[in-house]
């Protein structure tokens, strides 16, 4: 029985042990498991989610757990009550609590006084590790490898928590990776430097797109409710637009790969290319899941 | 003509303090120790590792280690003196810890520690700057301070 609160905890091994966990339950994902039978976790989400919210619930339901809903509008978070009591209420009730908050290190402070597992679902802009390990699962599974290989990471870099986690993991295992955005809006220079001095890593920053050679372009959302001039904003989401245009330069077997919802930095048409991947990154989310919520909760 | 400042018999001096911040480590001696005990603030006194250095005595103080940890992110240079007997005892330059809890509050207006009741914690890492075990970010020691 453990937590997992943040990508910056687990051990590269850890990490392959999920993956190849995550491989297993994608065998078993159609067929209904007893894996979690009798068990009952508590989904608390305080903020809006779609693939979050519902993979981990289809996830727990294919293993045979119940889910215990939390709905923050109805509940006594709306009259005040601290995050602390209610994770005290919730670890009474539950085997297991999932846990999506606005606020920066919640999931921490709910696993140290939680007696039952605590699966970080996003908080606020610091860590999803679920998601990192979607990521590093698909990658895996449609190049065979994480290794040297080439991984475009493109967008607002600076405020995307998804970026920053899929940086330190793509590290970790070996991918050489360019990080293409505005500048205004390029990767803090901490989390650079933490991933050259952990991991040896290299990281190459550019203003410019160019996806020759390039085996997985991973995008992600300008987030223009960031700029104060929205002029400024869309003049940066057409540069950095992934259209059928900008997809004439990259190889056939170029993976996209986006963590969703995406808005117009790709556009529709995008979506039949074969290149693109990611509503099948978004139904990994299950397999992952069910391989996260079966170890925290069995070890 | 030098500034002459008596000599304590029981305490501390904390010499080595960057010019400036001597007043910074007096704020944290009096959040933690009565403002009757004796002590002495010294300002821009000649050094010969900085050019200039600030001074604070204190008498019938001895630091505790949550104090001292508030300390060494102000003046992580500060040579640490303990005096029994009017002599030094103890002589020791303050050390940045491996972690330090409960002291110090996290700069970001986003963490947890900083919205909810929770204890804060940060972990020293690479050049000395201090990860918050919440938010995970970093920080500069001074930014603790």
């Amino acid at each position: 029985m453990r937590d997992l609160i943040s990508i910056r905890d687990l051990e590269k091994k850890e990490i392959e042990s999920f993956l190849s966990e995550s491989s297993r339950m994608e065998q078993l994902v159609l067929r209904q498991q007893s894996l979690l039978s009798g068990k009952l976790i508590a989904s608390m989400f305080f903020e809006a989610s779609t693939r979050t919210n519902m993979s981990f619930q289809t996830a727990a339901k294919r293993l045979g757990a119940k889910m215990l809903t939390f709905h923050t509008g109805t509940s006594s978070a709306a009259k005040g009550e601290s995050l602390a009591d209610t994770i005290r209420m919730m670890d009474g009730y539950s085997d297991a609590i999932i846990l999506r908050h606005p606020y920066e290190g919640a999931a921490r402070v709910a696993a140290d006084l939680a007696g039952h597992p605590v699966i970080n679902a996003g908080d606020g802009g610091n860590q999803h590790p679920t998601q990192t390990l979607i990521d590093l699962y698909t990658i895996k599974k449609l190049k065979k490898k994480i290794s040297d290989l080439n991984v475009t990471l493109l967008g607002d870099l600076k405020h995307a928590r998804s970026m920053r986690s899929l940086l330190y993991g793509l590290s970790m295992f070996g991918a050489q990776v360019t990080l293409v955005s505005p500048r205004a809006l390029a990767m803090d220079n901490d989390i650079l430097a933490e991933v050259k001095e952990k991991f040896g890593a290299q990281p190459v920053q550019k203003q410019d797109v160019s996806l020759r050679g390039c085996d997985v372009l991973y995008v992600c959302r300008i987030q223009k409710e960031r700029f104060s001039d929205p002029y400024e904003a869309e003049k940066m989401q057409k540069d950095f637009r992934v259209d059928l245009e900008m997809l004439q330069g990259a190889d056939e077997s170029m993976a996209i790969l986006h963590p969703l919802p995406k808005v117009d930095e790709i556009p529709p048409e995008v979506d039949a290319d074969p290149r693109a991947k990611y509503f099948e990154q978004a139904k990994n989310g299950v397999p992952v899941r069910m391989a996260v919520l079966n170890k925290c909760i069995n070890g | 003509m030098p500034l002459t400042v008596q000599k304590i018999e029981n305490g501390t001096v904390i010499d080595h303090i960057a010019s400036g911040a001597g007043s910074q480590v007096l704020q944290v001696l009096s959040s933690h120790y009565p403002l009757s005990k004796m002590g002495a603030l010294i300002m821009n006194a000649p050094s010969k590792k900085f050019g200039r250095k600030d001074i604070v005595k204190i008498e019938g103080v001895f630091l505790e280690e949550k104090v001292a940890n508030r300390i060494s992110l102000i003046a992580p240079d500060a040579t640490m003196n303990i005096i029994k007997g009017g002599k030094v005892a103890d002589k020791h330059q303050v050390k940045l810890p491996a972690s330090i809890v409960g002291v110090a509050k996290c700069p970001n207006p986003k963490c947890i520690t900083n919205l909810e009741r929770a204890q804060t914690a940060f972990s020293q890492v690479k050049e000395g700057n201090l990860r918050c075990r919440h938010c995970e970010r970093l920080f500069k020691p001074s930014e603790l301070a």
